[in-house]
């Protein structure tokens, strides 16, 4: 065999294993997450508020938490990012919509942890307390970007015939955008907008100084609110083996929404994608 | 790209409109449309709000930091004391543990990531490629707080018994070995780092390939080179991509905030030696932003976070340049 041979070998089999050690470290990961999660999951975890050690206690709150800002993130977040999103693949031909679209990408790659403090001195300076809406503000802001993207570039795989069809038939064309092309992008615009939620599930950064955190339900808006990520970072770097337990079996709670969301995005667009 | 716009429908009207008065419709749609003009302005408005807000993040969070910009000036970033009790604030130590932590992220993470990007892109057949995608991808979909406490819980007392001796007792005459063992510093952080960013670096890379002409592979491939020798054409010819998930990465790591905050150790010090705890800009603002004390407290750390926006933005603004300059043309381009 030539050298060059041996080389060719040797590098496909060191390319090969880097894939395998990318998916080992991932298996490894979301494996001990389940080992270590399943021990100390049971319903009355699911419901309870947090109580002190050796009280046992859960993260019904925080699940609540969670579920309410991602809510209000949605509410922020994606009439904002379709919008541009629209404007970026219907209209964004000129400079102004390369300056958008360069910034959209930008702010995408921007640290979580500065939309944090932004937002906290947007709204919780003014307000003088946390609060699950800026918490919720926080969320939306990066989710806007992320949205923005997938709907642009799902507008983009719209045929133009069906665009040209319908102004052949005499719509104008914001008729033509809202009853043709949106309906049709539709489906994929939605599933970017759960990846989206998937993705501001798990931030915690933007959440430590503007959500907070509480012990206790609580949905109003004016308050702080718990959340999974902020409950398992406290649990995680607390002294107790009892509330590491519990943070990873909060873990666990997460990763399943996380994972649920990411699976059957890909189950319901291998197809067409 | 840059097609005109489909031609408006011109009725002989139009010349005789223009010599008419300015008119608000067509003046916001080409198409002169009522219902076109207020939908496309709706939308223009929407767009333009995304600048806004990025506008309005640096002035609220510049004129945050002006009380700490005026107090310390330029001279903030190379102050080596992070001292709140005795109102000193240096971000070097910040500075310093937030390159070196990345910078070693970077050194394992990209070799890394270019064999992956080659299997997938080059070598693995296409159903299995799909598959091994997926899977890298979701290590990006594992939020920050998860990979910090598996680093806490396995990967820090794993280096601590494993990795981190045997290292010292190879290299321990270089000063970035020396010191007590305790899996919580520098090293760690550098490796949950590289985990973090190895998808997002793989997946543009990926594109990057991708976006290469099958007519480059063919024409080495005719020439008679062997496989990876092709490889390396289509590296060359990516180059300029690669380039930009590379710094694409180091954007993610320089920001990233609660893995590193978990195993870094949070000590503001600069010690050489990669086995110490160090302490991120990120980790700081993290850590003490809530139990900030005064309003030059709070400042200082609203003047860290204006740097890390500053930093990412340029840097992240760069890689999305570099990336854009190789897979122009192509759709789906840099997912990251």
């Amino acid at each position: 065999m030539s050298s060059r041979r041996v080389v060719n070998a040797l590098m496909s089999t060191l390319t090969a294993a880097c894939a395998l050690l990318g998916v080992a470290v991932l298996v490894l990961i979301l494996g001990y997450i389940a080992w270590r999660g399943v021990s100390s999951l049971s319903l009355q975890f699911l419901i309870d508020t947090p109580k002190p050690v050796g009280e046992g206690g859960g993260i019904g709150n925080a699940i609540l938490g969670t579920l309410l800002l991602l809510a209000l993130a949605s509410v922020i977040g994606l009439p904002l990012g379709v919008a541009a999103g629209v404007y970026l693949a219907e209209f964004g031909r000129g400079w102004f919509a390369g300056v958008v679209r360069f910034v959209s990408e930008t702010l995408t790659g921007v640290p979580s942890i500065v939309t944090g403090v932004f937002v906290y001195t947007l709204v919780v300076l003014p307000m003088r307390q946390f609060s699950a809406l800026a918490g919720g503000v926080a969320l939306g802001l990066i989710m806007i970007p992320v949205v923005t993207r997938t709907t642009e570039e799902m507008l983009r795989l719209v045929p133009a015939s069906l665009r040209e069809g319908a102004l052949a038939l005499g719509a104008p064309q914001w008729r033509v955008t809202t009853g043709v092309v949106l309906p049709a992008a539709a489906p994929g615009i939605a599933t970017g907008a759960m990846l989206a939620v998937a993705r501001v599930s798990g931030e915690t950064a933007p959440l430590l100084f503007t959500a907070f955190g509480s012990r206790f339900f609580n949905v109003y808006l004016d308050q702080p609110v718990a959340s999974l990520t902020v409950q398992i970072f406290n649990y995680a770097l607390s002294p107790y083996d009892e509330w590491h337990a519990q943070a990873w079996a909060a873990t666990l709670v997460l990763m399943t929404l996380i994972l649920v969301i990411n699976v059957s995005v890909r189950l319901l667009t291998r197809r067409k994608f | 790209m840059n097609n005109p716009a489909p031609a408006s429908p011109s009725p002989a009207s139009e010349y005789g409109a223009r010599a008419r008065a300015w008119d608000w419709r067509r003046a916001l749609a080409p198409t002169g449309n009522v219902g076109d003009a207020v939908f496309r302005a709706a939308l223009f408005g929407c767009a333009l709000l995304l600048l806004l807000i990025v506008v309005a993040m640096f002035v609220e969070i510049g004129s945050n930091a002006r009380l700490s910009i005026s107090r310390f000036g330029l001279p903030f970033l190379a102050g080596r004391e992070w001292n709140p009790v005795r109102g000193e604030f240096g971000a070097l130590p910040f500075v310093y543990g937030t390159v070196v932590s990345s910078l070693l992220a970077l050194a394992l993470a990209v070799p890394v990531s270019l064999g992956i990007a080659v299997f997938l892109v080059e070598q693995a057949p296409r159903a299995l490629a799909r598959l091994l995608a997926f899977l890298v991808e979701l290590l990006a979909a594992i939020p920050s707080v998860v990979y910090g406490l598996w680093g806490i819980f396995v990967l820090a007392p794993f280096l601590r018994e494993h990795v981190e001796p045997p290292l010292q007792k190879a290299l321990g005459w270089l000063p970035f070995f020396q010191g007590t063992v305790t899996g919580i510093g520098l090293l760690t952080g550098g490796v949950i780092l590289a985990i973090m960013v190895t998808p997002i670096v793989t997946a543009v890379v990926r594109d990057v390939l991708a976006a290469v002409p099958v007519s480059q592979r063919e024409a080495a491939l005719a020439l008679g080179a062997t496989k990876w020798e092709t490889t390396r054409v289509v590296l060359a010819n990516g180059a300029p991509g690669i380039a930009g998930a590379i710094i694409l990465g180091l954007g993610r790591a320089v920001g990233e905030t609660m893995a590193v905050t978990m195993v870094i150790g949070n000590r503001p010090e600069i010690s050489a030696s990669l086995f110490q705890p160090s302490y991120t800009i990120a980790s700081v603002i993290a850590n003490e932003f809530t139990e900030a004390t005064g309003d030059l407290y709070l400042s200082a750390l609203v003047e860290l976070g204006l740097v890390l926006f500053l930093v990412t933005f340029v840097v992240n603004g760069a890689a999305r340049l570099l990336v854009w300059s190789v897979t122009r043309g192509t759709s789906g381009v840099a997912r990251a």
